[in-house]
């Protein structure tokens, strides 16, 4: 199946970074592997997790957990919000409760990317990854937890930065074809880096800077470069926008 | 305690969650709005973009092979490569050049 084909490197690079995830979770939380594995297969987020995991240590009141993940989850907001658009319109109601729980960094990309036209994506595409990702999330998770010194830490690091590489696949080729694409990307590493060092910014949170950028980015990109109608025409939808 | 933990984990799951799950389920037509769909057109590409970096160079022990993987992705993509061989380089690339640096 397609969708799991795209879950295999998701699948490697998320072994690696939960992983780390949980030999964090061993140091800092006492979770047991089989709890912090399922704790990772109900959220599926990495900084998400990390964050959460911190105020469980902390011992916090419940309201700072609720707040946390509001903020650091926030971009789902977004990928979701553009992925509602992929859907055929025509797709059972039902689907979209299931596929709303893969809505990763990375099963988000490639289903938002061009390998699958608007209004075409099928979710079983994304089930298919989500069935190759999620339980290397929740295994890599448990046995981060288990036994967190048996990966040596260089074959850790190289396999994390998978995930970065298929990012760059995905993003690349569109900008290819488009320069405005091509030339909101280059601004966007840009933009990205000098939130990362500019002080004020880089005291925000990493998933803070990450909606900052995206929304104010894209916005950006949208008023002074606004898709034209053909270039987002899906061939099936019938009804044509009236202007 | 563990009573807590429980409920800690239980709240993390349903923010989460509800997160993914509203504007999936809120939005089911296709938006009409010009600028709204201009701006959802752009989202993934400039958030894809805003993740990869800098954060592929701190993934690394040293930034340097971070960059180069990044780098040697970009030249591959543009040459027409997908997704699993510039996830398997990016690897590789870091494995190879951290034994050096």
């Amino acid at each position: 199946m397609k969708g799991m084909r795209y879950g295999v490197p998701i699948g490697a690079g998320y072994l690696a970074v939960s992983f780390a995830l949980g030999i964090m979770i061993r140091k800092q939380v006492g979770f047991s592997a089989l709890a912090a594995a399922v704790t990772s297969a109900l959220a599926v987020a990495s900084a998400g997790e990390y964050a959460g995991f911190t105020v469980i240590a902390a011992n916090a009141p419940y309201v700072e957990m609720i707040i946390a993940m509001l903020v650091i989850n926030a971009r789902y907001l977004l990928m979701s919000t553009a992925l509602s658009q992929k859907f055929p319109e025509k797709m059972a109601f039902f689907h979209r409760f299931f596929v709303a729980h893969f809505v990763t960094d990375e099963i988000f990309g490639v289903a938002s990317s061009d390998l699958i036209p608007e209004g075409k994506l099928n979710p079983f595409v994304i089930y298919g990854m989500g069935a190759v990702a999620v339980p290397c999330w929740a295994v890599g998770t448990g046995i981060g937890v288990l036994a967190g010194n048996i990966l040596p830490a260089d074959i850790a690091k190289a396999l994390s930065v998978c995930l970065y590489g298929m990012f760059i696949a995905i993003i690349i080729p569109p900008a290819k074809r488009n320069k405005v694409i091509a030339g909101f990307i280059a601004l966007a590493f840009l933009c990205s880096y000098g939130a990362s060092v500019l002080p004020y910014i880089s005291a925000l949170s990493e998933g803070t800077r990450i909606i900052l950028l995206t929304v104010v980015l894209s916005l950006v990109a949208a008023l002074l470069f606004p898709v034209k109608d053909e270039e987002e025409a899906d061939p099936s939808e019938k009804e044509v926008a009236a202007k | 305690m563990s009573g807590n933990h429980l409920i800690y984990v239980l709240i993390m799951f349903g923010v989460i969650y509800a997160i993914r799950v509203l504007p999936l389920t809120l939005i089911r037509g296709k938006v009409k709005n010009r600028l709204l769909k201009s701006f959802l057109y752009y989202v993934p590409y400039i958030t894809l973009a805003v993740m990869t970096f800098p954060a592929i160079m701190q993934a690394t022990e040293n930034p340097l092979s971070g960059l180069i993987a990044l780098a040697v992705c970009i030249v591959m993509a543009l040459f027409g490569l997908g997704l699993f061989p510039c996830a398997i380089a990016a690897s590789v690339i870091v494995y190879l050049l951290e034994m050096f640096l």
